[in-house]
């Protein structure tokens, strides 16, 4: 379609002098790249795979073993080889797949750092790098999680401190009304905060 | 498995020490009592590794559960609520029974 009319100001790319840190960085990936330490292809290809660390990982993770009630009982017992199954190799890490039952609610930090399963999770939101968060949930969990509009008076709230070798997975309850549902369905009821546990997964429409 | 110091269900007390550097064990569960969740297996020493040495021998990683309103003492949820923690084996001290 045309587009002949012009009642904004034109687009500008002006992005302004480049930071610092901007400037060593490139100079720093020529310099490799020069050197023959990896070339340009390979960079393509890391920050293609970093591109695909996305939640929705995780999520078809859940959705599986909310469908197969044997897949389920693989990835709680043996978290890297359920992942693997999936086509999704996360390599040495370790990974613990929590489960939320009606009556416990699982809810993942990590006090030292931000230690986090980012294949499955993606990048770690900036409010689980947060001090705030990292410091309260361990001390007031259900506060933090009122927060996030999740209330649980019945359920036990059971925090893990992912403060060493491990790396931790939430696998949500399934919502009612989802009987029927196709795994991509119910993919799309999960996001990165159901599977670190500060709300539960969404309820159909 | 069969050669850790702890099992299972396991009355554990994390070890009351403060020493300076890069430790895993956070400050607010030392000297509190805990119950073995799960053996993670064998992992080298990340307190060692942090200062490029090897971390060997490997220490156990437990897991251990607390309860909440033992660790925290204005903790304002039920006494049903828990954190559970990743701590290695040179952290744990048996409880006398």
């Amino acid at each position: 379609m045309p587009h002949d009319h012009h009642d904004h100001s034109p687009i500008e790319i002006d992005e302004g002098r480049p930071e610092e840190a901007q400037v060593l960085a490139e100079a720093l990936r020529e310099l490799l790249i020069e050197k023959g330490l990896f070339t340009a292809e390979d960079m393509n290809n890391q920050v293609l795979a970093m591109s695909k660390r996305t939640p929705g990982n995780g999520a078809a993770i859940v959705a599986r073993a909310w469908t197969d009630v044997a897949y389920k009982a693989r990835l709680l017992s043996d978290g890297p080889a359920a992942a693997r199954e999936m086509g999704f190799d996360i390599g040495p890490a370790q990974l613990l797949v929590v489960e939320n039952t009606p009556d416990v609610h699982n809810v993942i930090v990590c006090t030292l750092c931000s230690c986090y399963p980012v294949l499955l999770l993606g990048p770690s939101p900036e409010w689980y790098k947060s001090k705030n968060y990292r410091k309260r949930t361990v001390y007031e969990p259900r506060e933090v999680l009122k927060e996030f509009g999740t209330v649980l008076p019945h359920k036990e709230v059971r925090v893990h401190d992912s403060t060493a070798d491990m790396r931790y997975m939430v696998l949500p309850e399934r919502p009612e009304g989802t009987e029927g549902w196709s795994e991509d369905q119910l993919a799309g009821l999960i996001n990165v905060d159901s599977l670190i546990g500060v709300t539960e997964a969404n309820s159909p429409a | 498995m069969s050669a850790s110091r702890f099992s299972v269900g396991e009355r554990v007390k994390v070890a009351t020490r403060n020493p300076t550097g890069h430790m895993r064990t956070p400050q607010y569960c030392r000297g509190h009592e805990g119950t073995v969740e799960r053996i993670c297996g064998k992992f080298p020493n990340p307190e060692q590794l942090a200062y490029g040495k090897n971390g060997l021998p490997a220490q156990t990683l437990y897991r251990v559960r607390f309860e909440q309103q033992k660790l925290w003492p204005a903790y304002a949820g039920p006494a049903k609520d828990s954190i559970e923690i990743e701590i290695y084996d040179h952290w744990l001290e048996p409880v006398g029974s």
